[in-house]
């Protein structure tokens, strides 16, 4: 007797049990925003609120990034929290550099955003000037609730990317 | 300080000999606090003195500082003035000697050998306010960057005028 060309043959049936299909870069995205390392570049008061967004309370391990690393070689979220003078300006620089690929930057608080309510001699006016942000937290300082939001906000920008992103640097002013 | 401190201070100062008494302007006492103001061509003179002198000995030079009394009301016999803020440990007494410069020629005696402190002070002063100090081993722009232009804290320096960066791009020799 032969079988039933719909029948599903029981070896089929287990395979479905234990995998699941899916495409290479949908699994890679969701393997990459559920493991964020953030660096932070903490220069001024918005350090603080990211304390209390690692600490028990807020607990960012919630959501996978809670490893925070202090070399920019083990890093792939850079978080930039505070005010950054001009002179500071070639030393976030060279530590966005040190980055491997994939990287992504948070600007935390409007400080790191546009320079703030800073608009004198020596800070610059937002670190999208030096180098590409992807995520850009308003508020003076924003709660972690908001540092929280931004993180969710770039792992929704990460599920939606390619996994080989190309930057294009001539957008950068210099 | 205590108020018997107070009258101790103000008692003493008759009693300096006349050479330094003629270098002091003026002297005032304001929230127990006491400010010399001495001749520009005499501040080491009078510093060492209160330096070394067994009545006074103050050994630590707290701050040092400069002011732009530029439209200042009431005003003021120059533009410049110079501050230094002396403590004596022993007897935990406070002193503060003034100097005024003249905007032409905004030039003072180095004190960097009486207090290692005075070093980098004096070179805040001169990155901010353009005081020069004659003697210094290296009197060099030490919070503004390289290429900066002017001196921010000055008065009629504009609020605004933000200086970038412009052939920098290291973090070294900034
Ligand atoms: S945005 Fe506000 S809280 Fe954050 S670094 Fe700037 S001044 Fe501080």
């Amino acid at each position: 007797m032969s079988e039933h060309p719909l029948t599903v043959s029981n070896e089929e049936a287990d395979l479905k049990n234990v995998a699941f299909t899916t495409r290479l870069e949908d699994f890679i995205n969701w393997g990459r925003k559920n493991s964020l390392w953030p660096l932070p570049f903490g220069t001024a008061c918005c350090a603080i609120e990211y304390m209390a967004t690692v600490g028990s309370h807020y607990d960012i391990s919630r959501f996978g990034a809670e490893v925070v690393r202090f070399s920019p070689r083990q890093a792939d979220c850079l978080l930039v929290l505070g005010t950054v003078v001009e002179k500071m300006g070639p030393i976030l620089k060279q530590i966005y550099d040190q980055m491997l690929e994939p990287k992504w930057v948070i600007a935390v608080g409007v400080c790191a955003s546009s320079g703030g309510f800073y608009r004198a001699y020596h800070v610059m006016q937002g670190i999208d000037n030096i180098i590409p942000v992807d995520v850009y937290v308003p508020g003076c300082p924003p709660t972690p609730e908001g540092i929280i939001y931004g993180m969710l906000k770039l792992q929704e920008k990460i599920t939606k990317g390619g996994i080989v992103r190309v930057r294009d640097r001539h957008k950068i002013a210099r | 300080m205590l108020e018997t401190d107070i009258k101790l201070l103000a008692n003493i100062l008759p009693h300096l000999p006349q050479a330094i008494q003629s270098q002091i302007l003026a002297v005032e006492e304001f929230l127990a606090e006491t400010t010399l103001t001495v001749r520009r061509e005499s501040l080491r003179q009078v510093i060492q003195f209160l330096k070394t002198d067994p009545n006074f000995c103050f050994d630590v030079m707290m701050d040092l500082f400069a002011m732009d009394y530029l439209k200042y009301v009431p005003e003021t016999p120059e533009r410049f003035a110079v501050v230094y803020y002396l403590v004596a440990l022993l007897q935990n007494r406070r002193i503060r000697i003034k100097v005024f410069l003249p905007e032409e020629d905004p030039t003072i005696a180095s004190i960097h050998d009486l207090y290692k402190a005075a070093n980098w002070f004096e070179r805040e002063a001169w990155d901010l306010y353009g005081i020069k100090f004659e003697g210094h081993p290296n009197l060099v722009r030490i919070l503004c960057h390289a290429e900066f232009e002017g001196h921010p804290l000055r008065k009629d320096y504009p609020s605004d005028r933000y200086q970038r960066l412009k052939t920098t791009t290291s973090s070294e020799g900034l």
